[in-house]
């Protein structure tokens, strides 16, 4: 196989995942890393550097569709950035120091979680109004577009909702993914936010804290152009044509074979750390 | 009414926000393709190599040396080149909004912003820990 049979393969691979991802979901990047690790050989430093950059473009250009439709919460964002974005940097310092093979196991485990997180159905919770002080002073209450009107929202637990989104930095700089699913948690259990608000201010978030770990793969030398080229130019498209048809597919039975690809590869991840072949 | 003017200028800055994602998403991708086609012919017909990790060479390592690269025509480099472009496009979004802040003296959102571009600097320009 030369450069420009493997760069077709790759984007093909790429721009079905993209479309997949975001027909489901769950992000395409999530199944590149185990993809190129696994079917193609490449190293997992290489396949999580390449990844990092096709997460950026996916969230970059969902975001540009999201925030014209004011959903996101720019002010909650943007406070929760201060945690994902450090998080990202010690994560990506950490990618640096642990062996491929723990890696791999660490990405197999959160593969399986994310999987799961996102099968369950997501409901809102019953609307609180009871005011929280940190984030009436943050400023972070807000309001979004509803069929009946603008509706008004509170948010909570501010402190846990910054803790767990450090982890979810930590995630996205070691692996190279958007840990969406740590975000949503952050952001649906414990601020108690509407899902529409979350998951448009998680992606939001999304490209500014790839951005914090991609600065450090890429002085690092981690990002391979060659290799991050087809992923991003393959992922990009796929994702934006799925974003497009999502609105109107039945995604129930895609979402549950997408989850039992993402369990094989994460269980695949999780036996060639083991048995060192990462 | 202050709370009906800070509305306005929240949606006016989502606007902008938006064009300015879009607008570094398209620049970075036709960059990369560009160098894409100039990579692909001159060494579409070498063999792949990335069962071995070796790290990139500082050339490709460094905005400088990226930039030097893609002038240079180096397919590489042009490509890394736009992939610098995509990096920087949430970096532009965040220094926009504490303008946008700024312009509305939202003074304790200037200096979160501010911290959130402090912490995107230092990773970009190759901080060693």
């Amino acid at each position: 196989m030369n450069v420009l049979e493997f760069t077709i393969l790759v984007w093909l691979f790429s721009l079905i995942a993209g479309f997949l991802g975001a027909l489901t979901g769950l992000g395409g990047g999530i199944v590149i890393t185990p993809l190129l690790t696994l079917a193609f050989g490449v190293d997992i430093r290489y396949a999580i550097g390449a990844t990092l950059v096709s997460v950026i473009a996916t969230s970059s250009g969902a975001a540009a569709a999201y925030v014209r439709e004011g959903f996101s919460n720019i002010r909650i964002g943007m406070f929760l950035e201060i945690a994902t974005t450090v998080g990202a940097i010690v994560g990506a310092f950490l990618a640096a120091k642990i062996s491929t093979a723990a890696i791999g196991v660490i990405f197999g485990i959160v593969l399986l979680h994310s999987a799961y997180v996102s099968s369950r159905p997501r409901r809102d919770r019953a609307l609180d109004s009871r005011p929280d002080p940190l984030a009436t002073r943050l400023k972070m209450d807000g309001s979004y577009p509803a069929p009946e009107g603008p509706t008004a929202y509170r948010v909570h637990a501010v402190p846990a909702g910054f803790g767990l989104m450090f982890g979810a930095g930590v995630m996205s700089g070691l692996l190279g993914i958007g840990s969406g699913a740590v975000k949503v948690i952050a952001m649906d259990q414990a601020m108690r936010l509407p899902f529409k608000v979350s998951t448009t201010t998680s992606n939001f978030m999304i490209g500014v804290t790839a951005a914090a770990s991609a600065g450090v793969y890429l002085t690092r030398g981690y990002i391979d152009p060659s290799l991050a080229m087809p992923v991003m130019l393959g992922v990009l498209p796929g994702s934006l044509v799925g974003a497009r048809i999502l609105a109107r597919a039945q995604t129930k039975l895609l979402r549950l074979i997408f989850g039992v690809v993402i369990a094989v590869l994460a269980l695949e991840m999780i036996y060639h750390g083991l048995s060192g072949r990462l | 009414m202050a709370h009906s003017g800070r509305a306005w200028t929240d949606k006016r800055m989502e606007l902008i926000i938006g064009d300015l994602l879009r607008a570094g998403v398209v620049l970075a991708a036709a960059v990369v393709v560009a160098g894409a086609i100039l990579y692909l012919v001159r060494h579409g017909h070498s063999l792949p190599h990335y069962r071995v990790f070796r790290g990139e060479p500082s050339d490709l390592r460094s905005v400088s040396g990226i930039v030097a690269d893609a002038l240079a025509l180096r397919g590489r480099g042009v490509i890394q080149l736009g992939l610098l472009l995509l990096i920087a496009t949430p970096v532009a979004r965040v220094a926009f909004s504490v303008v946008a802040f700024a312009l509305q003296r939202d003074h304790l959102y200037v200096v979160v912003t501010l911290i959130v571009l402090g912490v995107l600097i230092f990773s970009l320009t190759g901080a060693r820990l």
